[in-house]
């Protein structure tokens, strides 16, 4: 935008040198293009026009001092009328006369109609006006549109694709498992250091504290905490220790309860099950740390297992765990707050082994099938990672101003098909932008 | 750590500050709009980090306002709503030219995060029906003509947490390609980077950045610059310098005492 | 029965809104599913609620240890309660002055606005300020080079920390020549974090994301229902 204040001021400069010029109208825009917006649920309609040739902003026009400051483009006025509605009968009353869609401002070229009816014929117009209010003439569109719904959003093409991938990977495995196959995982340290904090704990006759996070139900870390609470409750429940788990939210509060209870029934002790040691505290982040924080310092549990979605409260949590001499152990898949839960914490569990934690506690083999179908979805993703990088370092060594470089088709497909929202496309077809996202 | 931060604060200190590449594209995003974009703000912060995230909310309002930019206001946070009215009351004492209605509106805080956003990406009365005043948004001279957020040209989110910019790009700059800036956390960051540039048009990494957005916005409109209140950013660099020394001092005898008494284990 | 229901739920639920995904006529599916659980969360908060007084108030009954505290809570939560259901102190919109509800809740000088600018505010942002003083202790313990690898970390802190500060250009200040700007601490900066740091965050998130598919493949196939209190 910045380059056009020098011609902004040149027109003016012109403006003010030229004589007052008696009313001219505008020169028209042209070829106004309709379409429905592809990909939708029938709801809108875009439009494109090419510029006036007395708007300033039209890159088309050599030199913009030219234009007669007089006729310079200050809006465009878009019309519709509505011919037919969605039964094919004509339609009566206001929509039936051409009316105002929106006053599209100088350089603009396209629009997007939001305002229309599924299935409704509608046709369209346009025509410039200058800062006197003239207007050129209309430019009406070549066809009548009619927004239609689409049954699959081909925009996601590829995101099904890699969708039923991957889950056909998991899938695959799974039934794997359930043939019989044993499948190997590796040894995680944080989960086997549970055991032995809840044996601590049990031995020093003071509780386990497990948090699981702050964020609700609904969250997918939540869910994975919730899973290692059941662990843990089952291993308090078998050692005869005290769990205690405060909550952030009351729908995980009362999911927590169920969890627990549940794991107390598996592990032969359900008289041993305390509801009121699971207890909502509040929903306010840092009120919860204080709450959290003052019974640590209080009660002094010796071991702290935090499993779930944290956030500034991780250091909080975890840096007073280590002051009162706790076993500490985290999982979480919060990016920002790993590091801290690295410094603080005896044992960490990173991201995906968080997610594994489950998995690898249960022992089950189709939950195991499942991590390894996960493992084959990354190495499918490194491998379309390692064909971009390598498409993106032959493009960037051999474009020259004559040819778009080698393999410029394939990475643009990657960029704007594959990861962007052109859907299957044709291949090579798409703009070959290789400043794109390289990831 | 007390002193470190208190001493700074009280001889108010200013450090000159260099624009990096970061808050230069934060700054070219807004300026580069022609006057008077629609620019909707979503403050999704609560007052726990007000002082680290204000100054950079507070300069992206006044460079709207500078810039005769249509700012619509929302807040994806219970307690990010009463931040919003900070940057209502800075409008109104600093540009009292500037309408309410007219030039800026705000809507009230709705629950739902992520689904708030997809909902006004498609429908923006869906959500919002009325502004915080509770006035229908058809007669409301600013919002009559607004349909959904893609009428939208910037977003800017400034962000403690979730939700904030992850679902701003999820659910409405990589879907609708709203071009969207985020002011964000220290810690949140690094994980706002990888957004860039396709997905993010840039990002403010905590204090730092907003006060290099404070000095670009200095030096492109100079008058700014006699106003104390537009400097927040930069006063609180002095207080930061201290304090990051004091923690390279505290990490050098952290690592004195560790050699030391290695040493002697050794010995 | 009891696990059953939940389940059957859980994996159709999960199913439709996949598909709707992919299928522009539903995609309003998932904000109507959204609305579903902002209305059952806003019903479990009577529960959660209802939890904290009750612990409470068996604490004061039973005078157990700090039960003073559970008195202030008890106190503070119904008062809040009261002041912000009742909009206590706000004067009704000036729009629709016939109705004396329709005032803004955090309006200026209401009750509730009172309790958040002169409570809330202060009281969270402490917490918040606490973290410099966490910060300091984890760094003063973590920042140790006991290895390669911890080195390499404490060197890369001490470049961020003081390129994140003035002291990173003025350190280079009059010596540096031209060519060597690279080096001023606040360019390192800039460097480590667009580079080195994205990188890594950009593996993190991808491990994450195929974690986040397969835990919820395991819940949607109903191979994991240990959230369920099932193994």
């Amino acid at each position: 935008m910045r380059k056009r204040i020098p011609f902004i001021t040149a027109v003016f400069a012109t403006l003010a040198l030229a004589n007052v010029a008696t009313a001219q109208a505008p020169a028209p825009p042209s070829d106004l293009s309709v379409q429905d917006t592809p990909d939708d649920s029938g709801k809108s309609v875009d439009l494109q026009w090419s510029l006036s040739n007395t708007d300033i902003f039209n890159p088309l026009l050599a030199d913009v001092t030219l234009v007669d400051p007089s006729t310079i483009v200050a809006t465009y006025s878009v019309e519709r009328i509505t011919t037919l509605d969605a039964n094919g009968k004509e339609v009566d009353g206001e929509d039936s006369q051409w009316r105002v869609i929106t006053e599209a401002g100088a350089g603009d070229s396209s629009f997007v109609d939001r305002t229309v009816e599924l299935g409704w014929t509608y046709n369209y117009r346009i025509c410039a006006i200058d800062n006197q209010g003239d207007a050129s003439n209309w430019v009406e569109a070549t066809t009548t549109v009619v927004p239609e719904m689409q049954m699959f959003d081909s925009s996601k093409a590829w995101l099904a694709i890699f969708m039923l991938v991957f889950g056909g990977f998991v899938a695959y495995f799974i039934n794997e498992a359930r043939s019989g196959k044993t499948l190997w995982v590796r040894k995680i340290a944080g989960l086997e250091a549970i055991d032995e904090a809840v044996g601590r704990a049990t031995e020093m006759g003071r509780p386990v504290l497990f948090v699981t996070g702050i964020q609700d139900i609904n969250e997918i870390q939540t869910l994975a905490g919730l899973t290692v609470l059941s662990r843990v409750a089952k291993t308090a429940a078998e050692y005869g220790a005290q769990i205690e788990v405060p909550t952030c939210r009351s729908l995980v509060m009362a999911a927590a309860r169920e969890t627990v209870e549940s794991a107390y029934l598996a592990a032969g002790a359900p008289d041993a099950y305390q509801p009121d040691k699971i207890h909502y505290l509040t929903d306010e982040q840092f009120a919860f740390v204080a709450g959290v924080t003052g019974y640590m310092v209080r009660e002094e549990p010796a071991a702290c297992i935090y499993m779930g979605g944290f956030y500034a409260e991780s250091l909080i949590l975890a840096e007073t765990g280590n002051f009162i001499g706790a076993i500490q152990v985290a999982g979480t898949a919060m990016p920002s707050q790993l590091p801290f839960f690295v410094a603080s914490c005896d044992y960490t569990l990173i991201g995906e082994e968080f997610f594994a934690a489950s998995a690898y506690l249960s022992g089950d083999p189709l939950q195991i099938g499942s991590l390894k179908g996960q493992d084959y979805g990354k190495f499918f993703s490194v491998l379309i990672l390692v064909i971009g990088l390598f498409f993106a370092t032959t493009v960037s060594l051999t474009q020259s101003t004559e040819s778009a470089g080698f393999g410029s088709g394939a990475l643009g497909y990657i960029n704007n098909n594959m990861l962007g929202s052109e859907g299957l496309g044709s291949f090579g077809g798409g703009n070959t932008d290789t400043e794109g996202d390289d990831s | 750590m007390f002193l470190a931060v208190t001493i700074p604060i009280l001889f108010g200190t200013v450090f000159p500050e260099v624009v990096s590449k970061q808050a230069k594209m934060v700054f070219d995003s807004i300026d580069e709009l022609p006057d008077g974009s629609n620019i909707l703000l979503s403050y999704d912060f609560d007052p726990a980090s007000q002082g680290e995230l204000l100054p950079m909310a507070q300069a992206f309002t006044r460079h709207c306002s500078i810039k005769g930019h249509k700012q619509f206001y929302m807040a994806l946070w219970p307690l990010g709503s009463p931040m919003v009215d900070l940057s209502i009351d800075t409008i109104e004492s600093e540009y009292p030219n500037l309408v309410y209605g007219v030039d800026y509106v705000k809507f009230d805080y709705k629950a739902g995060g992520e689904a708030v956003i997809r909902m006004i990406t498609q429908d923006l009365r869906g959500m919002f029906p009325m502004d915080s005043k509770g006035v229908p948004l058809d007669d409301i001279p600013l919002t009559k003509n607004i349909k959904n957020i893609q009428d939208m040209d910037l977003i800017v989110n400034v962000s403690a947490g979730d939700p904030g910019t992850k679902q701003w790009v999820q659910f409405a700059a990589t879907p609708f390609g709203i071009k969207t800036v985020s002011g964000c956390t220290g810690v949140q960051a690094p994980q706002m980077y990888p957004y860039i540039p396709e997905q993010l048009a840039g990002v403010l990494g905590a204090i730092k950045a907003a006060a290099e957005y404070e000095a670009a916005i200095d030096e492109a409109y100079p008058s700014i610059a006699d106003n104390p209140k537009a400097q927040e950013a930069k006063r609180r660099m002095g207080p930061q310098l201290v304090a990051h020394s004091l923690m390279i001092v505290l990490i050098i005898i952290g690592n004195w005492i560790f050699f030391v008494s290695r040493k002697r284990g050794l010995a | 029965m009891k696990r059953t229901v939940p389940l059957i739920i859980a994996i159709v639920a999960g199913f439709v809104l996949l598909i709707a995904n992919f299928i522009p006529f539903a995609e309003s599916w998932g904000l109507t599913a959204q609305e579903w659980f902002n209305i059952l969360a806003v019903g479990a908060m009577i529960l959660g609620g209802g939890n904290l007084l009750k612990l409470h108030l068996m604490k004061v009954s039973g005078q157990r240890k700090g039960w003073g505290y559970s008195v202030v809570t008890i106190v503070c939560f119904i008062a809040t309660l009261i002041i912000g259901m009742f909009k206590m102190g706000v004067n009704p919109n000036p729009l629709t002055p016939d109705y004396a509800w329709s005032g803004y809740y955090l309006e200026s000088g209401s009750g509730l606005w009172w309790i958040y600018q002169h409570m809330v505010v202060p009281l969270t942002s402490m917490m918040f300020a606490m973290l410099a003083f966490y910060v300091a202790t984890a760094a003063f313990r973590a920042f140790r080079a006991k290895n390669t690898e911890a080195t390499l970390l404490l060197i890369t802190a001490g470049v961020v920390l003081l390129g994140r500060t003035y002291a990173g250009v003025w350190l280079f200040e009059g010596w540096l020549p031209e060519s060597m700007q690279w080096l001023r601490f606040d360019n390192l900066t800039v460097w480590i974090m667009e580079i080195p740091n994205t990188g890594g965050t950009r593996a993190i998130t991808i491990g994450i994301a195929l974690g986040v598919v397969a835990t919820s493949l395991r819940i949607l196939l109903g191979v994991d229902r240990s959230y369920l209190g099932q193994d």
